[in-house]
């Protein structure tokens, strides 16, 4: 059994995100880009699959520009077994990245694609819903546990709703989408960072995989969110019981 | 040397002896004209004598810094007269008497040192400084200028009774020059503060230290603080420019220059830098700051043996040169202490213990070249046996938490329980010898744990024991201290001398050089009233 994983390449979780000057996105240039956190979270559970003995290999996907390919070597790294580049230059969006997916199944056949249940740059929780649609399969998002059965080719996955916890049982081939909670991610070791240097990076297009990248959205406008005033200390009860009535009027 | 230790020894005994009549003029006048810090053995004498509430005494035993001697008694009192000139200059709001501000104003952040000043001031300009001091000195009234108050050495709070200058409210950035980098603040702002200052500009500090979220730059250049980025960068010597310092008859010396290059007779903000208060309060610094570089990787490291640590460190000076910008290491009881103490943090190894851990951090201009010529350096270190393991950060996140375990180490030692810290500057082929000494020493009763900044061969030795004990102590001092002369290190590296060290410093300085200290503190501060009883022994700088 194979497993596909998406990795996405986005500005550093720690990075202070600053809007570009003309508004029409959110400052790259010169900014630490890393491995989106949730897609670390994705590889770790196919690895861990991968090393029970229920998965034969695993490929990790990334689509955009050339410098993918690093974010590709850090899965290698973690122990992905290939790496599959789709090169696109412009900004790609949850439908299209979707159907690059599908068309990549066609290719690979996996029985299980996991992918994090959003990027933390545009925080859509989109791709792995609609590729489950697309591909017509089974989907269980917000993992926050995992359990094969390959005899069954079962997969049953606990996810964190309101108030619990909810239990899925998927027929494979089936969409994981994970949460914060599954599982905690390991370090590139060195001997890892060197080996993944010799494992394979396929690199496709998206006209190789018959893809229009073209898409019906469109950004306006990217603003930053209104700064936060500064607290003021007040000397008296009597102060703040007029401030609530008078300035903030909610007595 | 030897002779003026001696006689310091001396003299200690001698005051060893007196202890006992201190206390008991304490306790009947309730005066606090003697010293505050009390040893175990006050309060195991309390006890017998039958003074029951012993446990108000809550002072921790230090040995060390149980060092006994009296107030001098040519400082005055505060009297309500200095109040009320105090609150007439500064206005009512920066003239503190509330006592629980004043506790935590008392104490250090590892309550260690405690004295019992009743006053804290908070001037807002130079002037106002320069007016305190112009009336503390004509006062004789003793005053410790504070900042973050996070000081390891009890050098940031009062002894006795003197006035506490906090300079939290001088906190605004004065000037910023893109061009030269030049940034011009006062002595107040937040280490932290300044950095995300920076950030926004694309520049970064040149220091960098576990204690950004509180300490000042103000405290930070008084104390010469080194930090995480000294082997990069240097030290403040080399990065501050210029600065503006309160002498204690008031007068301001205006010394805030911002130009890289200016010979014009003795560079006197050296006297400031590292002279921890005690020859001028710092109101002003101007700091050149670095571009932020984009490119930050960060490996951690096991390596076998402290001599791969030593040779490690050699090969990335030649290898990674000019990239290089931090290179730490722990031992493997400090990785013990920090995987037991602090939630959270994880051991980056899946496999067996190491006996050594290093850091290695790089900054640079340019991603794919640094990582590239890192992961080439660290590879061939592997194959040549210098590492027997390592892990690259990947993103910001894994690099943080690879920090955290050698920023932490201070941390979890707190938790542990009671600890000796010595800050060393040693040799870097000898600087191990001293933890596996210290080692034998002490055997089964203490553990012993060294960690630092190997690339300034700068060595945190740390004994943590279940509680404070005055076998242990004797185990440890003198000892550390004359190993470290016999070596030719420094008995301080970059904590300072405070009151903790003050009577220490002939073990690193010579007698001709600590008189010549001795004659600059008299010119500068004839009185005495700056930041007494620290940094210079108290057979000198006392009466």
């Amino acid at each position: 059994m194979k497993i596909m994983v998406a990795i996405k390449r986005v500005v550093d979780y720690a990075v202070k995100i600053r809007v570009k000057s003309d508004r029409t996105g959110v400052e790259t240039n010169n900014v630490k880009m890393s491995m989106n956190p949730f897609c670390e979270i994705a590889l770790e559970e196919a690895l861990r699959i991968k090393e029970s003995g229920l998965a034969s290999e695993v490929v990790a996907v990334s689509m955009g520009p050339a410098q993918c390919v690093d974010t590709l070597r850090t899965g290698l790294a973690m122990g992905a077994d290939r790496g599959v580049h789709v090169e696109a230059a412009g900004q790609l969006y949850p439908l299209t990245v979707a159907k690059i997916l599908k068309s990549l199944v066609e290719v690979e056949k996996p029985a299980l694609i996991i992918l994090g249940k959003q990027a933390i740059d545009d925080d859509c929780n989109q791709t792995g819903q609609m590729v489950a649609g697309l591909l017509s399969w089974a989907q269980g998002t917000f993992a926050s546990k995992v359990v094969l059965d390959k005899e069954k080719q079962l997969a049953t996955v606990e996810r964190e709703v309101d108030g619990g916890l909810e239990t899925l049982e998927l027929d494979l081939p089936a969409v994981i989408t994970t949460d914060l909670r599954l599982n905690q991610p390991r370090y590139a070791t060195l001997p890892n960072i060197m080996k993944a240097k010799s494992k394979p990076i396929k690199k496709y297009t998206p006209q190789e995989l018959n893809v229009d990248v073209k898409s019906d959205l469109e950004v306006i406008q990217v603003t930053e969110p209104p700064k936060r005033k500064a607290g003021v200390i007040l000397s008296s009860v009597e102060e703040l019981i007029d401030k609530l009535k008078n300035e903030a009027r909610v007595i | 040397m030897i002779k003026l230790m001696d006689k310091w020894r001396i003299t200690n005994r001698l005051l060893n002896h007196s202890s006992k009549l201190i206390f008991d003029r304490r306790l009947s006048a309730n005066s606090h004209n003697s010293v505050f810090r009390s040893a175990l053995e006050y309060s195991e004498s309390l006890v017998k004598r039958g003074f029951g509430n012993a446990s108000t005494i809550r002072y921790r035993c230090f040995g060390s810094e149980a060092t006994k001697f009296e107030r001098n008694a040519a400082f005055s009192t505060l009297n309500s007269e200095d109040v009320s000139y105090f609150k007439e200059l500064l206005g009512e709001k920066s003239v503190i008497q509330d006592e629980d501000v004043l506790l935590a104003a008392n104490e250090d952040w590892m309550r260690k040192y405690r004295g019992s000043s009743k006053l804290l001031l908070q001037p807002r300009t130079t002037n106002e400084v320069s007016q305190i001091l112009k009336y503390c000195n004509s006062r004789l009234l003793a005053v410790v200028p504070q900042g973050g108050n996070t000081g390891l050495v009890g050098g940031s709070v009062p002894v006795f009774d003197e006035v506490i200058i906090n300079m939290g409210s001088m906190n605004n950035i004065i000037t910023f020059d893109k061009g030269s980098g030049v940034l011009v603040c006062e002595a107040g702002c937040i280490l932290e503060n300044l950095v995300s200052f920076l950030d926004d500009h694309g520049f970064i500090m040149p220091l960098d230290l576990g204690a950004k979220g509180s300490c000042q730059i103000g405290g930070n250049v008084s104390t010469n603080a080194g930090g995480l980025r000294l082997v990069r960068y240097g030290s403040l010597h080399g990065n501050v420019l210029g600065l503006e310092a309160v002498l204690a008859n008031g007068d301001v010396i205006d010394m805030l220059g911002t130009l890289r290059k200016d010979n014009t007779g003795y560079d006197l903000k050296h006297l400031f830098i590292g002279s921890e208060g005690s020859l001028g309060i710092v109101t002003k610094v101007s700091i050149h700051t670095p571009p932020k570089l984009s490119s930050v990787n960060l490996a951690f490291l096991a390596c076998r043996d402290y001599f791969s640590c030593q040779k490690l460190l050699r090969e990335a000076k030649r290898k990674l040169g000019e990239i290089l910008s931090a290179f730490e290491f722990l031992d493997n009881q400090s990785m013990d202490l920090v995987l037991t103490y602090l939630e959270g943090v994880r051991n980056p190894f899946s496999s067996s213990m190491h006996n050594f851990y290093v850091l290695i951090e790089t900054t640079g201009s340019e991603e794919s070249y640094d990582r590239e010529k890192l992961e080439a350096f660290l590879l061939s270190s592997m194959e040549g046996g210098l590492i027997s393991d390592g892990v690259i950060a990947q993103d910001i996140n894994q690099a943080s938490s690879f920090w955290r375990i050698r920023e932490g180490i201070a941390e979890a030692l707190m938790k542990a329980g009671a600890v000796y810290k010595y800050d060393l500057s040693l040799p870097i082929e000898k600087m191990y010898d001293l933890v596996e000494k210290m080692r034998q020493r002490l055997g089964e009763t203490a553990k012993v744990i060294g960690y630092g900044h190997l690339g300034d061969g700068n060595l945190h030795l740390n004994i943590s024991a279940p509680r404070y004990d005055d076998m242990i102590f004797a185990q440890i001092e003198p000892y550390v201290y004359e190993w470290t002369s016999e070596h030719r290190g420094s008995i301080s590296a970059e904590h300072g001398l405070g009151l903790m060290k003050a009577n220490k410093i002939f073990y690193s300085k010579s007698p001709k050089t600590v008189q010549l200290m001795s004659s600059i503190k008299k010119l500068l501060d004839p009185n005495g009233i700056l930041n007494p009883y620290k940094v210079l022994p108290h057979s000198l700088s006392n009466h």
